[in-house]
């Protein structure tokens, strides 16, 4: 690029634009694709009625005040953080467990190779698929039933989706299948990556295997283990095609969570204000975890 | 996955700037995206002045486009042929625009925005009431008035605020499906015709056979069944949901009698299991496996059921009345319903084309390539080489008026959820009372009305 694009600024130091302008389509992209409708949502949720309404008023934090008010929001809020929390430890043990069963030395490359597969499989499903298969399996005639039933567990058909004290543990446990195989494939990366010689020096030194693990494998882990924990908690917490293919958010409120919440205020009650300031809220959490995920990856670094 | 929430929420503002910003002229929104975007609209409002110009201006004959998604889902060019017909009747040109179900909403949605509407648009009734009080559908029973036509003949007209706005050309109705083995199986003998004797029924195949009675999907996600599978009770009881246009259910007796009609079948258990989390298609499936004997379900659906199981040995009946009603029974119908722009230039051409849409011979035409009952009463489609039971239904639906009480509701899918998750507290008892469950979902709904 040419110098005129370049100027001086008044301590005579030369600010440079041709970086700018480099940077200038992915600058423009993400303003418009992620900026702006970031910021007009916000706005919105400061007026009434918006997009419905012709001349929407500003009302400051009243959609705020009548969303946090709202029993069906906190019904949401505490299926959330249970349909969250359990999901993200579980998903946590699992791929754990399953990383480190991959990681074995006692295993063949090609049986490792073939269970790597099989492990992953859930991974690669869609939602739309995945709500499919679960919900044919959870069918009161369904081969879940009928496991129990011949296990004598159990003597009825249960609904597990359809039955208000199952069905939000029935979408957790399909959330946990769906997302094991990320923590299990990121982990067993990150065990890969440990050295030997570790273990090694920890053998010679008398160390149990529970020792070797607290001691070697969760601390060279975790750095890893903390990145996932915070990407699952914000993509779980937005999690809704699973529950909306599945229950959409019923029976009753049963499996209400914040994304059916959302969903339902803007596209079926057409209270988009409400809707954004909902999704306010939501985003408000998720940048904290934000903040704390950034700091610890600069503390690392 | 990650980023679903933000990805929908800004497809909401996408969609919302494109197509509702610009119905109410901006006045709220000033942000810059906005004003490329009205750039854009003030292009494609000149281009579409540009080409009415041309069809118009030009060529002295009148030419009306026709928007609907009709065209692709009839046996390929006979919409064309149709509306041929009436160009040689009148002279007047029809420019057919057909798209997909779900483009042509959009479309039209972008027109009444923009007020650039198609003159003659295909309706479906969800959309009716948001187009009528936005002022972008012309009043019918005006302009049917000022034609002297007579409405006597059409089966349904879609109202808001007490006139018209939208006709029905083609009903699909939702009579009720009965699987004939298992009521063998049971030994029931005759098609039930009031509810006790359906109650009969339906313990006979409960107790008798490894199926249930009866089956009504309850989901939330998609709550058509309120619609199409409890309403159908009421309505086919000469009932109503609603009056004046709007909600009646605080004390409406036969509200109140089918309410706790289903609270019977729910507490026999003569019910499928699973039906809170049910949808229509779950519903078929399990009718199509044989689990259920009876369900209310869309015509539509005859085709899927035959090509699923061939040796499924199905009936079709009226849904059953209230013990000792005598009058004449509803029958619950979705339908391609038909409107009229209010920017079009030619209001009484475009009522003239919807009038020979409608009349006897053309409308039966329709519904014969369509699959659909006709929206004239009059009409006489010759279904040949129809499946039976198809003729089946039709004899029903023509010794039933056509209804549907959701079409041209506000927010009509939000009134539907609100019912089904009150009905499934009440099934499960957590109301003491039909009436006390109903003025809740009343409370509810009139918040849509205001």
């Amino acid at each position: 690029m040419k110098k005129i694009f370049n100027s001086f600024n008044k301590n005579g130091h030369k600010i440079e634009k041709t970086p700018y302008l480099y940077l200038s389509p992915t600058l423009i992209l993400m303003a418009v694709l992620l900026v702006i409708p970031i910021f007009m949502v916000l706005r919105y949720s400061f007026f009434d009625n918006v997009i419905i309404n012709n001349n929407p008023v500003f009302v400051g934090f009243q959609n705020y005040i009548n969303v946090l008010t709202d029993d069906r929001f906190l019904i949401a809020v505490k299926n959330t953080l249970f349909f969250v929390s359990v999901s993200v430890i579980a998903h946590l043990v699992i791929g754990l467990y399953f990383a480190m069963l991959l990681n074995t030395d006692y295993l063949g490359e090609k049986t490792k190779g073939i269970f790597r597969v099989i492990y992953a499989l859930p991974w690669m499903f869609t939602a739309s698929v995945i709500a499919i298969l679960w919900k044919m399996m959870y069918n009161p005639h369904g081969i879940i039933n009928y496991l129990l039933q011949i296990s004598n567990l159990s003597s009825a058909n249960i609904a597990w989706l359809g039955s208000r004290s199952y069905a939000l543990m029935a979408v957790t446990l399909i959330n946990i299948w769906a997302r094991y195989p990320f923590y299990m494939i990121s982990i067993l990366a990150g065990l890969q990556g440990i050295s030997g010689d570790l273990y090694e020096a920890a053998a010679i030194d008398g160390a149990t295997p529970v020792k070797r693990f607290f001691y070697i494998t969760l601390p060279q882990l975790k750095p890893i283990l903390i990145s996932l924990l915070t990407l699952d908690f914000v993509w779980t917490i937005q999690q809704f095609a699973l529950i909306w293919l599945t229950t959409g958010g019923g029976p009753i409120s049963a499996t209400e969570t914040l994304s059916t919440y959302i969903y339902k205020q803007a596209f079926s009650k057409y209270q988009y204000s409400q809707a954004s300031a909902s999704a306010g809220i939501v985003l408000l959490i998720c940048t904290i975890l934000a903040i704390f995920y950034a700091k610890q990856q600069k503390a690392r670094t | 996955m990650a980023g679903n929430i933000l990805i929908i929420i800004k497809r909401e503002n996408i969609n919302a700037n494109i197509i509702l910003s610009a119905k109410y002229n901006y006045n709220h929104l000033e942000v810059e995206v906005m004003l490329s975007i009205k750039k854009g609209m003030v292009v494609l409002v000149v281009l579409a002045v540009l080409f009415s110009m041309s069809g118009t201006g030009f060529a002295q004959d009148v030419s009306l486009e026709f928007q609907q998604w009709w065209g692709v889902e009839l046996p390929e060019g006979e919409l064309r042929d149709i509306v041929d017909g009436y160009t040689e009747e009148t002279g007047i040109e029809i420019e057919l625009l057909s798209n997909p179900y779900a483009d042509t909403k959009d479309q039209i949605s972008a027109g009444a925005a923009t007020g650039t509407m198609a003159d003659v648009v295909g309706l479906d009734g969800s959309w009716v009431y948001d187009f009528a009080v936005q002022g972008s559908i012309a009043n019918l029973s005006k302009l049917m008035e000022a034609d002297g036509y007579d409405d006597s003949q059409l089966s349904d007209q879609i109202r808001v605020n007490g006139s018209t706005y939208m006709i029905p050309v083609a009903n699909f109705a939702y009579p009720m499906f009965v699987n004939m083995d298992l009521l063998k199986e049971a030994g029931v003998t005759e098609l039930p015709k009031t509810r006790s004797e359906f109650i009969e029924a339906a313990e006979a195949v409960t107790e008798n056979t490894d199926a249930y009675g009866w089956i009504i999907p309850l989901s939330t996600s998609t709550p058509s069944g309120i619609q199409n599978n409890f309403m159908g009770w009421l309505w086919a009881s000469g009932g109503s949901m609603l009056e004046n246009g709007r909600p009646n259910l605080v004390g409406n007796e036969k509200l109140i009698k089918t309410v706790e009609f289903q609270k019977t079948l729910f507490d026999k258990e003569l019910v499928s299991p699973g039906v809170y989390a049910m949808t229509e298609s779950d519903m078929v499936e399990e009718f199509a496996n044989g689990r259920v004997a009876f369900m209310i379900d869309s015509l539509a659906h005859l085709t899927t059921l035959r090509r699923g199981d061939t040796d499924l040995n199905m009936a079709m009946m009226k849904v059953p009345t209230m013990d000792n009603y005598n009058g004449k029974s509803g029958i619950g119908v979705a339908n391609w319903g038909i409107g009229v722009a209010s920017n079009t230039e030619y209001k009484a051409e475009s009522m003239d084309f919807i009038e020979y849409l409608m009349s006897p011979e053309v409308n039966a035409r329709i519904a014969v390539a369509a699959n659909a009952f006709p929206g004239n009463v009059n009409a006489e489609p010759e279904y040949e080489g129809a499946d039976p039971l198809f003729l089946d239904a039709f004899e029903i639906y023509k010794d039933s008026y056509a209804i549907n009480e959701f079409t041209g509701l506000p927010t009509s899918e939000q009134l539907m959820r609100v019912f089904a998750e009150n009905l499934q507290l009440y099934l499960e008892g957590d109301y003491d009372s039909a009436d006390e469950m109903l003025a809740v979902i009343e409370d509810e709904w009139e918040k849509a009305f205001e």
